[in-house]
């Protein structure tokens, strides 16, 4: 019987890093049209391996075979989820825990939430490597600031609850570990992939400090046949479930209203902060070289000019010639805080934080860039979407919505292109860095870790690369466009010699 | 949109969008006045320095090369000068040389008038003279002769006289 449980122990290694491979190319597909088509059901350690420094995947597994012995077994895919329910499934092989192995799915669940709160539930393990939810969790926004997940450093939490008010307290009291799950939860409050969550159950009524031993998610149809995801924390044994903070998506991006909305500065706002102060001070010491007489450049003034010259000479005066003086300073806060913030996120040992990735910091500047366009924008401006000259009736009718359109099209490519360029550039490098941890699966060997190291270096050094120029590019991009949007709201028409 | 369901970097948070917009518009405005404006306007400053330090240059340049063509006008000025200046010497030792001429025939000529004429003078004296030396040898050897022949002859002395007078008077 053990042996036989060992044979099948290594089959799942060979089909499990099959399907990391698998996986991984879809990762890699889903760089560019950042979807999220797999269905992964992420299992969660227990206290016993809290302790874990970095992305120790290889020994989780291995640990997870040791206590585990044959429980986890099998290669799974395509987690029918109703079979928590007990439904449509006959692949039940009579453990004891109520183990449900799917057929292919790289996951299982041992807890049945048969319902929201108090459902007797097991903390569970890591089972494998999951690309898509590690690098999707790896440039999320958090209430902890980790770096490379060795150093978390906890944030000040602001919490406007609906029933309770205004909350503030730390994000320590949450003992963020590995995968950034906090071990203890504060009044209803949890730390769930480093966000904060709120336990909805409502005989739970923690006035401090509780202990979580984990957590587990399933993923079921609601009753319009959407697919939702549903999380729970396990306390004393038992599942409850827990809400995201508000999302302000219309419910659209798996978001939504909910019983709290989180104010902290998270991890992006924390490094906006830093990485404004930054820029702050280089150019302020830049800029105290420009009083008094004219002198050649010199130190950070000499690396900070030209690059303030290219964007006066060749975005700002081609777009809005006469103009530019007013719009410069908007024009190069847009460019440096983009710019600054790209780069930041790029240092590996800066957390990795993804905050020009981050469609509601492009939403905010494009909001910005779009208010201060249509502000601007002359008579001339508003005669062109309103009643275009120069066009016959039949043309105007078609024109006139295209134009009215356009006019929010505008921001929302600006938004969307950053942020889309950005995350997907992040995600690009987390796979092939994830490459090393999908071949150290490999027998939890030290070859396979270090074949995926040696596949893993050049691609995430010519990534890098790669991104070095994106990060100069969509701050350019972000800017010029800015720029033409400006400059077309501004301009000054002459019927006798236009169209 | 569905696809990007549970995407979390693309799920706005009001928390996120409310810190971004406080973080980048204190940003602008901090940046706009500490370090955009002041940059603009010294790298404006900075650029109208050089422009008119090349100007200026330029307007040195015309300068020199106006002063360097007036200097030249001016010793070309001077060497016409010093040319007239010779010719007109020239013409001077020319004119003093032939009014020396001129003057020096003139007076030659009237040195040689004088002279002629005082020769002459001189000529009439020693004739005259000669005249009356050889009158008053004829008429001592008239008288000498007469008064052998004509002794007491009255007519003969008259004559004589008279021939005396009209000699004189020529």
């Amino acid at each position: 019987m053990h042996k036989i449980l060992e044979a099948l122990s290594m089959l799942r290694f060979y089909l499990i890093n099959a399907c990391f491979l698998l996986s991984l190319s879809v990762a890699l597909a889903q760089t560019q049209t950042k979807t999220q088509t797999q269905k992964t059901s992420k299992q969660h350690h227990d206290h016993s391996h809290h302790k874990h420094d970095g992305h120790d995947h290889g020994a989780h597994h291995g640990h997870n075979h040791g206590s585990h012995d044959g429980h986890d077994h099998g290669s799974h895919e395509g987690h029918d989820h109703g079979s928590h329910k007990g439904h449509n499934h006959s692949h039940d092989h009579g453990h004891d825990h109520g183990h449900d192995h799917g057929d292919h799915g790289h996951g299982h669940h041992v807890n049945n939430f048969a319902s929201d709160c108090g459902s007797p539930a097991q903390p569970v393990h890591h089972e494998g490597y999951d690309p898509t939810g590690t690098a999707i969790h790896h440039i999320s926004d958090a209430n902890v600031y980790t770096i490379m997940d060795m150093i978390r450093i906890p944030l000040p939490m602001i919490i406007y609850n609906k029933e309770r008010g205004m909350e503030f307290f730390s994000s320590g009291k949450f003992h963020a570990g590995h995968h950034d799950d906090g071990h203890m939860g504060y009044k209803d409050y949890v730390l769930y992939q480093g966000n904060i969550h709120r336990i909805t159950c409502p005989g739970f009524d923690s006035k401090g400090e509780f202990e979580v031993q984990g957590f587990d998610k399933v993923e079921i149809k609601n009753a319009e046949g959407k697919d939702i995801e549903k999380r729970y924390a396990i306390v004393n044994g038992k599942g409850y479930n827990i809400e995201q903070k508000t999302i302000w998506d219309g419910g659209m991006l798996g978001g939504g209203n909910t019983g709290f909305m989180d104010l902290s500065p998270t991890k992006n706002v924390v490094s906006m902060g830093l990485v404004s102060m930054l820029l702050f001070f280089l150019f302020r010491g830049a800029a105290k070289k420009y009083s008094g007489d004219p002198s050649a450049p010199s130190g950070i003034q000499a690396f900070l000019e030209p690059m303030f010259q290219f964007i006066r000479d060749d975005v700002a005066i081609p777009f809005l010639g006469d103009k530019h003086e007013k719009f410069l300073p908007l024009l190069m806060t847009i460019f440096f805080f983009i710019l600054g913030l790209n780069l930041w996120g790029q240092v590996p040992f800066l957390g990795n934080v993804n905050v020009t990735g981050s469609l509601t910091v492009t939403a905010v500047m494009a909001i910005i860039v779009f208010i201060i366009t249509n502000i601007k924008g002359n008579g001339d401006y508003w005669k062109h979407i309103l009643w275009p000259p120069d066009t016959p009736l039949f043309v105007k009718i078609i024109l006139i919505p295209v134009e009215i359109m356009g006019m929010f099209i505008k921001p929302l490519t600006l938004m969307l292109r950053l942020a889309g360029n950005i995350s997907a550039g992040h995600i690009a490098i987390l796979s092939f860095v994830g490459l090393i941890f999908i071949f150290g699966k490999a027998g939890a060997s030290l070859g396979g870790s270090l074949t995926g190291t040696a596949i893993a270096i050049p691609l995430t050094l010519f990534m890098m690369a790669i991104e070095l120029i994106v990060a100069f590019v969509q701050a350019f991009v972000f800017t010029i466009l800015t720029a033409s949007y400006l400059g077309a709201a501004t301009e000054e028409h002459h019927h006798d010699d236009h169209h | 949109m569905i696809f990007l369901a549970g995407f979390a970097p693309f799920q706005p948070t009001p928390g996120l969008a409310l810190w971004s917009l406080i973080i980048f518009l204190l940003f602008w405005l901090l940046m706009s006045k500490y370090a955009f404006k002041p940059m603009m306007e010294g790298l404006k400053k900075r650029e109208t320095t050089i422009s008119d330090a090349l100007a200026e240059a330029q307007k040195a340049r015309e300068e020199m090369a106006n002063l360097k063509a007036e200097n030249e006008q001016i010793l070309a000025e001077a060497r016409e000068e010093r040319s007239k200046m010779l010719k007109e010497a020239k013409d001077t030792k020319l004119s003093i040389i032939n009014e020396a001429k001129e003057k020096a025939k003139e007076d030659a000529i009237r040195i040689t008038t004088s002279a002629k004429q005082e020769i002459e003078n001189e000529k009439k004296a020693a004739l005259m003279e000669v005249k009356n030396e050889v009158g008053m040898m004829a008429t001592e050897i008239a008288e000498k002769i007469l008064r052998k022949e004509l002794k007491g002859n009255p007519e003969h002395e008259s004559f004589v006289n008279t021939l005396v007078g009209e000699f004189n008077q020529n």
